[in-house]
Order: C-alpha cells, then structure tokens, then sequence
C-alpha cells in the first residue's frame, strides 16, 4: 500500500514552471529516491508534501485519505537548507521543535533524553547551538526531524556536512527508522547512496518526471547485455573470432589474464558467447555489466536534454 | 492556536532574557525620572528672584499672594494697556491680568511673560486664586446657612460646590510687543514625550520583528519551522511575543518611575511634600479610558511648597486616558508596523539589504515627529486633523493632541482606521513573508515583492 501519493502536481511560479504534472507514489515502509539535477524541482516538490507552498494543481494522499494540514504532524521533514537558532539552548530548542510537532512537554523531554544519551551529546544540553560544531548541529537536527516518530520522513540531502563516520552512523539511523516502519523520502544527488539505501526512485529533471520504479527493475530496464570475460592463453584475434553483431566494448590485461567488455546482440544470451569463446579460451569468469545509477542517471539527463 | 502560543512564548522569553532588555528597563526609568526629578531640584536651589506685576480688576486678590524668596508680587493700579506697554520697559518678569468678571467671581486670568512662564510660577497663582475664590464660595455658603435660607446640606456636597477651576491662559509678549498665546506647558511637554515614545516604541520593536525573522531566515531555520506551523502562524507569534516584550518594557517602566521618583522626593525633598502626594500620582488614576476626555487643569490642590506646584501640575493630568490611549495606539500603531518589517524581513537576506526598504516604510512616522511642533502649536488645525486619522500618521499625532483633548468622534474614527490599517498591511505583509522567507540569495526589488503580493 501507497503511505503516500502525489497525483499530477502542476506547480508554476510567475515566469516559471517548478512542476509539470508530476506524480509519485511512495510504498508503505520503503525508502524512495527523488533524484534529479539542480533546480529539476524536487525542492518544490518537496516543500508541496509538507505543505509549505500548496501546487496549483494536482492532488495528495496521506495514508489512503486527503491530505490534511493536521498531516504535518506525521511527517519529519530534515531540508537541506537546515539550520536552528544560534543563541538558543540545545535542549531548550530540541524541546520547542518537538513541541512544535505535537509533542506535549513531558513526552518531548522523555524522548530527547533517549536520543541525546544514544548519540551521546547529552553534556551539550545546556549550551548554546553556536558552541557546537556543523556536525553535532546536524545531530540535534537529525534528531528533532524525527522525534515525534512520523510515519513519513523527507530527508533532503542528509548527508551534506557529515563526515564520513557521520554519515554512517546516520545510514544506520535510517535502516533502523525503516526497520520500525517508518517510511522515507529521500532527496539526494550522491548516487552511491541511492544504490545502498533506496527502494524506489524517481527521476525528475525539468520540471517533469523522466522515470520511476523499483531501483532493481529500472537497473534491468537499463542493462545493455554486456558482459566482461576473463580468460587465458589466447592466441587468436575477438574479432575473428565473434560475429560483426557482437561489439566488443573494451580489451585489456589483468594480471595474468585477459578481459574484454562485450556488448551482445539483443536476442543473444551470455551463453551464446560462452559457446563462441569456449572452442578458443580457458574462461575464468563472465559477469553482467549492470549499470549503475550514476549512469542511468547521466544517460537519462543527458539523453532527454539533447532531445529537447 | 496551541502552536502559536508555543511561538508566543518562545518569541517573550528569549527577548526578556537578553541582557539589552534588562539594561533598557533600568536606564528607561532612570531617564525618566530625571526629566521630572530635576526641574524640580532646580525650581528647589535657584535663587533669582521672579517679579510680578499684578492688575487685579475684581479687587478679591489684594495681598493674597505672598512674597517668597523665588516669586514677589506687586499690585499696579493703571490699566491692562498701558500696563502692557509699560511691560517690556520693566524688569518684571510676568504681568498679571485678572480682568474684572461679570458673575460674581472670576475663574480665569492672564499671564503675559517675555519667555514661557515657569510653571511653579503659574501653578501658585493658580492655587492661591481658587484657594480664594473657594474660601469666598464657603464663605457666602456659610452666610446662607447660618442665615437659615437653605436648608442643611452635605458636607461633601458642600465641598464640591465650591471646588473652583481656575483658567489661566498664557501670552507671550515679544520684545516689539507682538502677542502670541502660549500652551499650557503640561499639555506640551506631555504631548512630544508621549509622541516620542510611541515612535520610539514602534520603531524599536518594530526592528526586533525584522531582525527576528532575518535571524531565523539566515540561521535556516525557518523551512524546519514552516513546516510544522502555517507561516502566517510564524509571523504572527513573532509579532505578538514582541508586543508582549513592549509592554512588559512600558509597564515596567511606569512602575519603576514612580518607584524612582517618590523614593528620590522622599529621601532629598521629602520635608516639604505633604504625606502621600506622590502616591497620589498613581492613586488618582481611577475611573476609565476616555480618550474624548478634553483635560483641564483642576485646581484642587492644597497651597504648599513650590516643589509641590510641579507635583500639582503633574497631577492634573489624566494618566488614565494619557496611559490608555497609549496602550492602544501603541500596540495598533506598532501591530501595523510590525507586519510590514516582519515583510521586509521575510523578503531580504541579510539586514544590510534592508535600507531601502525600511526609509520609505517608516518616512511616514518621522514625518509625524518632525511636523510635531506645528501640531502642539494647533492641535485642533487640519493638518493635525488629518495626519491624526491617517494610520500610518495617527499613533504618533493622536499622542501629540490628546493632552490637548480631542472630540471623541474624531479619536473613534482614528482607531477605526488605524484597526484597519492594521489588518490590510497584516494581510499585505503575509503574502511577502510567506515567498520571502524561502528564497535565499536572491536580491529582491520592489517589483519582485508587486510580484509576491498578487501571486
């Protein structure tokens, strides 16, 4: 089931288009991944979800109902323009923000205990935010986002201003949050994250999404039926070798062996050139190219932008 | 409404706090406390010798006001002409006129003086002239009794009827004897200081609402805020936690006066006042707002020292309607105002873009201080007429002509306005904040924010 969905969103602002029809739809307890360029939309879009600014049209669904303005209490919302108020108290603004979400006092007090002595900043709890370094600061606000347990969480690039322990501490963070439940919009533009975390993705770029799915389907969708061989004493030429339809990508030496990227025929299967190969070579290993979602990612731009 | 509270509260305490609040609620008083405690160090210490020349037409006065060290007086027998004339070739510092009354007592008087007069000066001829006109009042009362026409009366019915109100207007005689009426200095003073304050008040909190929504803007905060709480929920707590400060600033500063002056009064000139006069100052404020109210000078004081006279002068003032009309022309003017900085906030980046949105906002405002003095020079003219019913004009005006009394009708259409005013730039002010607050690094025109306002 849909936790959330976004149905032809048309956002415009004067003399500019920040959305065009566009519509998501993120599964229940799944990591989903907007991705796109700069200035493709996803902020608008994003702000839409947690309505900040309302589209002009288009319609939202929060666990199978409407939208409501009461929603903004289910949802966790980390932007990437973050911040807190620099002469304030950590705790004394932990708890404001939580209370801000609902939290009653008490409650909010109960939980930041929790997180404070988890992350282990429970010493800064009476000092002021401008004391604390850029990324105890992100602490405080990875925690705010997702003190009152929301049902739905939008990070907008989390990882920016983390160092890399950081950043692995809070990967964890976020496996866990979608252990318990909790389900996860994330915004990001480092694609290796994308791989190691998210479920589903959706590209947009220009105002318009170009493609969505199952990050596993779409990685199918993308793969070329290119394969990279290994193998040893060779004496005779690929090319002489392979049918002209066989496209031989990239050859090379690895230690002892060698490798060569093949690019086959649509209808051709790997063991098709395994038995082309098998007559002249010992083979060490065939492996699938997949692409990865860097490449789906600049062929996708890249591709829509030239056709444009 | 929970929501706004939280910001309400957090917007309070975080101002109070701030040691700036606490060092302004110290030195406002003193400041103030000064300006009323000083004048009358002086009157206590000078030591030149004022002359008064009196004509007395009515002949109830003769040897009535007594010679002091600071005041003499000495009766002239010619007529107000040439008395005039013969003026400004004396050393006589005023000149007397209590022209002959065609009912049977005289409750006004004139005092022509080359400068403005001083106001001990007035206030004792003030006193002595309705200490006599009442005893004369007692007097016939009594007559009438003991003579049996009049059937027994109240004591306290008594005492009213023969409560009298002394006018005394003041002229100033030029040196080539041109005559120009002077305002009653009270009136004056209070005016430009109640008109100052509230600019002041206006502008000062008015900049925290800016600064705040600058400071939450640069710091990022802003986008995690807006969405837990609608921005015009944000603007609005802002705005009101900072009135919440202002007020808390103005009543802590009403009360320290006091505090400071009765103490300061008390300790140096104590002997002289009688028991609890300064209280008086606050204990008089009974009875409600009237701002309609046109103030007079009541003439019910004992006779006593001549430090007391500014004590008296003080007390003639109607702190209920001074205090109440500030209240609410403070908070409507500031309401107004604050809206439009937390716009100019909400729109720029950084505060040094805000110069050139912030002279025209507030051109209006120091308009109203700089045509001040025209205005306590007529008060009932158009211009101060109209500048006091425009809103972005009339807290300021309307603080100038209060003390001179303004018809009720005029100060209901005036808050009406300002009411109004307030809600059309509050709603103006919004649509700016609510864009303004998440674009960074754009610098902003004043056709980008047309822009805003129509989207």
């Amino acid at each position: 089931m849909d936790l959330f969905s976004a149905a032809h969103i048309t956002k415009q602002y004067a003399a500019h288009r920040a959305l065009d029809d566009v519509s998501i739809a993120v599964p229940e307890g799944s990591i989903f991944g907007l991705l796109g360029p700069n200035g493709a939309g996803k902020t608008t879009l994003i702000r839409i979800i947690n309505q900040i600014i309302a589209p002009d049209s288009g319609e939202l669904m929060f666990a199978g109902k409407r939208l409501q303005p009461q929603d903004v209490e289910q949802i966790g919302y980390l932007p990437e323009e973050r911040g807190l108020y620099k002469k304030m108290k950590v705790g004394e603004q932990a708890l404001y923000l939580a209370q801000l979400k609902g939290l009653s006092r008490r409650e909010a007090e109960k939980r930041l205990n929790h997180w404070f002595s988890k992350f282990g900043i429970m010493g800064w709890w009476n000092r002021k935010v401008e004391e604390l370094s850029k990324g105890m600061q992100q602490k405080v606000q990875f925690i705010v986002t997702v003190i009152h347990q929301p049902r739905l969480l939008i990070f907008d690039e989390p990882f920016s201003g983390f160092d890399p322990i950081n950043v692995n501490l809070l990967k964890e963070e976020i496996l866990n949050l979608k252990a318990t439940g909790s389900t996860i919009i994330f915004s990001t533009h480092n694609m290796a994250s994308v791989e190691e975390l998210c479920d589903h993705i959706a590209l947009i770029n220009n105002a318009r999404k170009i493609l969505d799915g199952n990050v596993k389907s779409i990685k199918e969708r993308f793969s070329t039926n290119t394969f990279e061989v290994r193998f040893n004493t060779f004496d005779r030429d690929l090319h002489a070798i392979l049918p002209e339809t066989y496209e031989i990508l990239q050859t090379g030496m690895d230690d002892t062996l060698r490798v060569a990227r093949i690019r086959l025929p649509e209808e051709s299967k790997p063991n098709d050139l395994l038995s082309l190969l098998m007559p002249h070579a010992t083979i060490h290993s065939l492996n699938e190219i997949i692409p990865s979602m860097n490449d789906i990612f600049i062929h996708v731009v890249t591709k829509k932008e030239a056709s444009e | 409404m929970k929501k706004i509270l939280l910001i309400i509260r957090r917007e309070y305490l975080t101002r109070v706090k701030k040691r700036s609040f606490i060092v302004m609620t110290i030195l406002g008083p003193l400041l103030m406390a000064a300006i009323v405690i000083v004048p009358i160090y002086l009157a206590t210490t000078t030591n030149e010798t004022k002359q008064v020349a009196v004509i007395d037409e009515t002949g109830l006065f003769f040897e009535k006001f007594k010679n002091s060290d600071n005041i003499q007086f000495h009766y002239l027998n010619t007529d107000i002409h040439s008395a005039k004339e013969a003026f400004g070739k004396s050393k006589d510092y005023a000149l007397l006129y209590i022209p002959a009354a065609d009912v049977a007592l005289p409750t006004n008087a004139i005092l022509y003086a080359g400068t403005q007069v001083n106001i001990n000066v007035k206030s004792y001829i003030r006193n002595v002239m309705s200490k006599r006109i009442e005893d004369l009042k007692l007097e016939a009362q009594l007559a009438d009794l003991t003579k049996g026409n009049s059937s027994p009366i109240q004591l306290d019915d008594l005492l009213r009827s023969i409560k009298t109100s002394v006018d005394i207007s003041t002229i100033k005689i030029g040196v080539d004897g041109q005559e120009e009426k002077s305002y009653t200095e009270v009136s004056m003073v209070l005016a430009i200081f109640g008109a100052i304050l509230i600019y002041f008040f206006i502008f000062m909190f008015g900049s925290q609402v800016m600064r705040g929504v600058i400071e939450e803007k640069t710091s990022r905060i802003v986008e995690v805020i807006v969405s837990s709480v609608k921005p015009f929920q944000l603007m609005m707590g802002k705005i009101i936690g900072v009135a919440m400060v202002g007020l808390t600033q103005f009543a802590l500063w009403v009360v320290l006066t006091f505090i400071i002056i009765t103490g300061v009064t008390t300790a140096f000139i104590g002997n002289t006042l009688p028991q609890g006069n300064a209280t008086q100052l606050i204990g008089q404020s009974t009875g409600g707002f009237d701002p309609g109210k046109v103030i007079n000078m009541p003439s019910d004081q004992q006779p006593a020292g001549e430090t007391n006279e500014v004590f008296a002068a003080l007390n003639s003032i109607d702190f209920p309607v001074m205090i109440g009309s500030f209240l609410f022309f403070f908070l409507f003017g500031y309401l107004m105002y604050a809206a439009l900085f937390a716009a100019i906030g909400g729109a720029v980046d950084s505060e040094a873009d805000t110069q050139q949105f912030i002279l025209p906002l507030t051109a209006p405002l120091i308009l109203a201080i700089i045509v001040a003095q025209f205005i306590v020079q007529d008060p009932g003219g158009p211009m101060a007429f109209w500048l006091s019913i425009i809103p972005f004009t009339s807290p300021v005006v309307m603080m100038i002509r209060i003390p001179f009394g303004v018809p009720i009708l005029e100060v209901i259409l005036s808050m009406t306005l300002l009411l109004l005013g307030f809600l059309a730039t509050t709603w103006m002010a919004s649509k700016i904040y609510r864009t303004g607050i998440l674009m960074y690094g754009k610098k902003v025109s004043y056709k980008e924010l047309w822009k805003w306002l129509r989207h």
